[in-house]
């Protein structure tokens, strides 16, 4: 395949399975949340993500579809293929957002740490020089600060709470925190499209992002973790042993079924 | 079940220049919650411009018992009502 949009499939792809996997992820809490009004918020956050990967996953179709010209002996894909066609490793998305929900102070934990990073990455984002980009980062921005809302307060009521949320959250940001590095790793891709303003450099967005947690975290009276240890790998298509847990639920209907449709 | 949280009352105006209408109920820790799940609940399908939320312990409500002397008075009372009086024919439209 020559691709000339090689770079800039890659990363709205990324971003795409970034929202695909959480949005499952967030999903699996429907009719389970600890009440009916959480589990309703919970469920439109969810929805929230998959919107955003769907635009993300239509651009990044319309960009191979379009790199394909005249081409006709090669099929045209849509948003669905990439969704449900592709096996974990032709996923991209980095590792916190395919780890499993765990307890509800486990989610809204990952939830906070993802949502600071959201409202500070779709801020940028939306400066893109591809107007299609900054036009799923401006709807994605005001998504990214209502759910912030929510995460943070949570964050507040679980650490400030009784002892036992107060130990559970602070259990869940303690296991998290290895995985917070990867966010502001910047690939070949991003880097390279970078130089034409598309892109954003997460690396210069580490010290904004961690006085915002740790001003929660404190006002939460937890503690900020240490950086012991790191991990990453998920935008290289290394995942974590659970991604095939996701893929196997999300994707089942198609794989059994190919073509399936309402 | 374990204890529920307080009540709240949910009032959403659908578009500028109308009344907050009750919309329903829910239960929430506090008026802040309260407000975000109000919008979670009540507002997802874009129903609103403006929520209010009210605890429903706060709301001070007439009861059935007081009928008979909080209605039943005003039933003999026609000439409170604009249909009363006959108009002159001149006046048209009223």
């Amino acid at each position: 395949m020559t691709n000339s949009n090689n770079d800039l499939i890659d990363y709205v792809t990324g971003l795409g399975d970034d929202s695909l996997i959480l949005g499952q992820r967030i999903a699996e809490w429907c009719s389970k949340a600890p009440f009916l009004e959480e589990d309703l918020a919970l469920t439109n956050v969810a929805l929230d993500f998959l919107g955003r990967a769907q635009m993300f996953y239509n651009y990044a179709a319309e960009l191979h579809n379009a790199d394909l010209g005249t081409d006709k002996s090669v099929d045209r894909i849509t948003a669905d293929d990439i969704a449900y066609l592709r096996d974990a490793r032709e996923y991209k998305n980095t590792l916190i957002h395919e780890l499993p929900i765990g307890d509800f102070a486990y989610t809204m934990a990952r939830q906070f740490l993802i949502d600071s990073f959201g409202v500070q990455f779709m801020t940028e984002l939306v400066k893109s020089s591809d107007k299609t980009v900054s036009g799923i980062a401006a709807k994605a921005i005001k998504e990214c600060r209502y759910h912030l809302r929510r995460s943070n307060d949570w964050v507040l009521r679980l650490g400030d709470g009784t002892q036992e949320s107060h130990e559970r959250i602070q259990t869940a940001f303690n296991q998290l925190w290895g995985y917070t590095s990867e966010l502001f790793e910047m690939t070949a891709s991003e880097t390279a499209l970078l130089t034409v303003n598309i892109s954003v450099d997460t690396t210069v967005l580490r010290d904004a992002w961690l006085k915002q947690v740790s001003d929660t975290l404190k006002q939460a009276t937890l503690e900020l973790p240490k950086d012991e240890w790191q991990i990453n790998g998920g935008r290289a298509g290394i995942h974590t042993e659970h991604l095939g847990q996701v893929l196997s639920e999300l994707q089942y209907l198609q794989r059994a079924y190919p073509g399936l449709s309402w | 079940m374990k204890k529920l949280l307080p009540l709240y009352e949910v009032f959403v105006r659908s578009s500028r220049g109308l009344d907050h209408k009750h919309v329903g109920s829910l239960h929430a820790e506090d008026p802040a919650q309260a407000l975000e799940y109000a919008r979670d609940c009540y507002a997802r399908r874009s129903e609103g411009v403006s929520i209010w939320v009210v605890k429903s312990s706060n709301i001070v409500s007439s009861q059935e018992d007081d009928a008979e002397s909080f209605y039943d008075p005003l039933d003999d009372k026609p000439y409170r009502h604009a249909t009363h009086y006959v108009l002159p024919d001149p006046v048209n439209n009223m």
